[in-house]
């Protein structure tokens, strides 16, 4: 399906995917298509958010790009390494609490150097470090259980900055935190994406956390999710949310999901109870 | 910042603005509250034993057959002599030779125990293992699980006489029958302990490139610990079941033997002693087993409190 698509693409993108498409259970009766015909292709350092209806594909997206799952249809590159298995340059934030429960805090987020083999000096060392970068120096000895869910969050931030990852993966990581929250978990990871230099894909079904956070938007289509329109947005961060320019893109950008959103209530509506 | 309090951070807070009496009070509830628990379960006991005695009392129960608390625990010193088993049946031993009362009862308390200790620790080990490496191979999935499922609906009693056959008579006969008893479900548990855990925390250790010994070591073993050790406590219940059926038959003595004795010599008082003692016996590694626990597994939320305030 590709082969008539050349590879076409610098090697320096951070991500670059082509034709790429992704059939759940692909050759059984439960076979459903989940992804169709993605191309697209990221800078480093770009902040880019996927934004579409709940169960278009996103996040599968999101997976195929890990190297956690396996595409149907298409490939993917890295930084011109095709994308076979997972990576370590590649960290993947989960809308879970993914920390090991019987860990402590600065153990969970050098978990990643424990599995290299690194000395518990060492270690420790990393740990303090990515935890100081976002803003959890004292919780290192703690337990996870310990900790409300948005410091687990920073926690699994700090894990996946402690493998010093060039893409940073983000499974709608803040969608369990209360608004207020939520708000500063943005700013925070603004700031974190500018020390780090990685470039984030960030999934979410939030209008505003897009808005809030994308260098570009883009935007899927309900299932199976095609990318619908590609929306950059060069307003200079920090941004304000309730200015007449953010209000703009928020109205088009509503308009541009709404079409997509009736889609997917009646396709859910058409199946048979 | 919302850390949440545990017992001792509860007792801090409350010792800032409140006199140090009180304080005082606050630092021995955790001694109160295993007094409280003490109480409940005497109370628990001493309920069932004294329905059992007013059964008597009103006459409906008949003190030959089901002889109440105070007449089978009242005859300990007369009772213990027949847990000396071993050496009661030799031949030109009188009753009164050998091992006291006393003794008696701890050498068979003592073997019966360690049966069943010998028998969990090799059907636990045996069966993680065994688990792990059914989820960690294929094809020893495809292999063995088919047979671990066959065999597992198989009663314990079915084994008796494999068990005499392999074994014969004496300590190894009765260990296989606690361990062919738990290791099929046990096996079973560990392999639905696994499918349980959360394919989020696999996920992360594989981003990190862990390799799929390290998924295994470092992440699916710490995962399936609390569930493992949650049968590991239900299976110790069995293992005390299972055991006394073996000891009934060819070993030469522990507390099966003694309610064999009981029941060939109609003694209801002998086998109600002996039930309570095995009892005594489950409960404490029951709560031996459950120190260690909340022990081990410190990171485990306590569901109990939630559910208490429903």
């Amino acid at each position: 399906m590709s082969s008539d698509r050349a590879p076409h693409f610098s090697s320096k993108d951070a991500v670059v995917c082509r034709g790429v498409g992704k059939t759940w259970a692909a050759g059984t009766k439960r076979a459903h298509e989940a992804l169709r015909d993605i191309d697209l292709d990221i800078k480093p350092g770009e902040f880019v958010v996927f934004l579409g209806p709940s169960g278009c594909g996103k996040s599968t997206l999101l997976y195929l790009i890990s190297g956690l799952e396996d595409a149907t249809e298409g490939q993917t590159w890295s930084f011109g390494d095709l994308v076979e298995t997972p990576s370590p340059d590649r960290s993947l934030i989960f809308q879970e609490t993914s920390l090991f429960p019987w860990l402590t805090v600065w153990q969970n987020v050098s978990f990643g150097l424990a599995i290299r083999g690194a000395s518990q000096a060492e270690r420790r060392a990393v740990a303090a470090e990515a935890l100081q970068r976002v803003g959890l120096s004292a919780a290192l000895d703690k337990r996870p259980d310990e900790l409300s869910g948005g410091m687990r969050q920073r926690v699994a931030v700090a894990r996946a900055l402690a493998m010093r990852p060039k893409v940073l993966l983000m499974d709608e990581p803040f969608a369990a935190l209360d608004v207020q929250t939520r708000a500063r978990m943005q700013d925070f990871l603004l700031d974190v994406w500018r020390d780090s230099g990685a470039s984030v894909l960030f999934v979410t079904h939030h209008i505003d956390e897009a808005v809030a956070l994308a260098d570009r938007v883009v935007v899927f289509t309900a299932r199976p999710g095609r990318i619908k329109t590609v929306f950059p947005i060069a307003l200079p961060r920090p941004r304000n949310l309730f200015s007449r320019e953010v209000e703009a893109i928020r109205i088009q950008l509503t308009e541009l999901l709404r079409d997509e959103v009736d889609r997917a209530f009646a396709e859910q509506e058409a199946i048979p109870a | 910042m919302t850390v949440v309090a545990r017992d001792g951070d509860a007792g801090a807070a409350a010792g800032a603005s409140r006199p140090a009496a009180v304080t005082r009070l606050f630092a021995s509830m955790a001694g109160l509250d295993t007094l409280s628990k003490i109480w409940w379960t005497c109370l628990s006991i001493g309920l069932f034993a004294g329905i059992w005695e007013l059964c008597w009392v009103l006459g409906w129960a008949d003190p030959k057959l089901l002889p109440p608390p105070h007449i089978f625990l009242g005859s300990i010193a007369e009772q213990g002599k027949y847990f000396n088993t071993a050496t009661r049946w030799q031949v030109g031993q009188s009753m009164n030779e050998g091992p006291t009362a006393f003794e008696s009862v701890m050498i068979t308390v003592g073997a019966t125990t360690a049966r069943v200790f010998a028998g969990l620790v090799i059907a636990s080990a045996l069966a993680i293992s065994i688990g792990v490496l059914v989820r960690y191979y294929h094809f020893f999935d495809k292999l063995v699980l088919p047979t671990i499922t066959l065999l597992s609906p198989v009663s314990p009693i079915a084994w008796l006489p494999v068990a005499i056959f392999m074994f014969g008579i004496g300590n190894a006969p009765a260990i296989f029958m606690v361990v062919v008893a738990l290791f099929f479900h046990m096996v079973l548990a560990t392999i639905s302990q696994i499918d349980g855990v959360s394919p989020n925390l696999i996920n992360v250790a594989r981003t990190m490139g862990a390799t799929k010994r390290q998924i295994y070591a470092r992440v699916i073993v710490p995962a399936i610990l609390p569930g493992m050790l949650a049968v590991l406590r239900l299976n110790l219940f069995g293992a005390w079941m299972v055991v006394l059926i073996a000891e009934s038959t060819g070993v030469g003595y522990g507390m099966g033997q003694v309610i064999m004795l009981a029941r060939n010599t109609f003694n209801p008082s002998l086998v109600f002693f002996t039930i309570a003692v095995i009892g005594v016996l489950g409960f404490t590694f029951d709560w031996l087993l459950r120190l260690a626990q909340r022990r081990i597994l410190y990171w485990l939320p306590d569901t109990k409190e939630k559910l208490r305030v429903l």
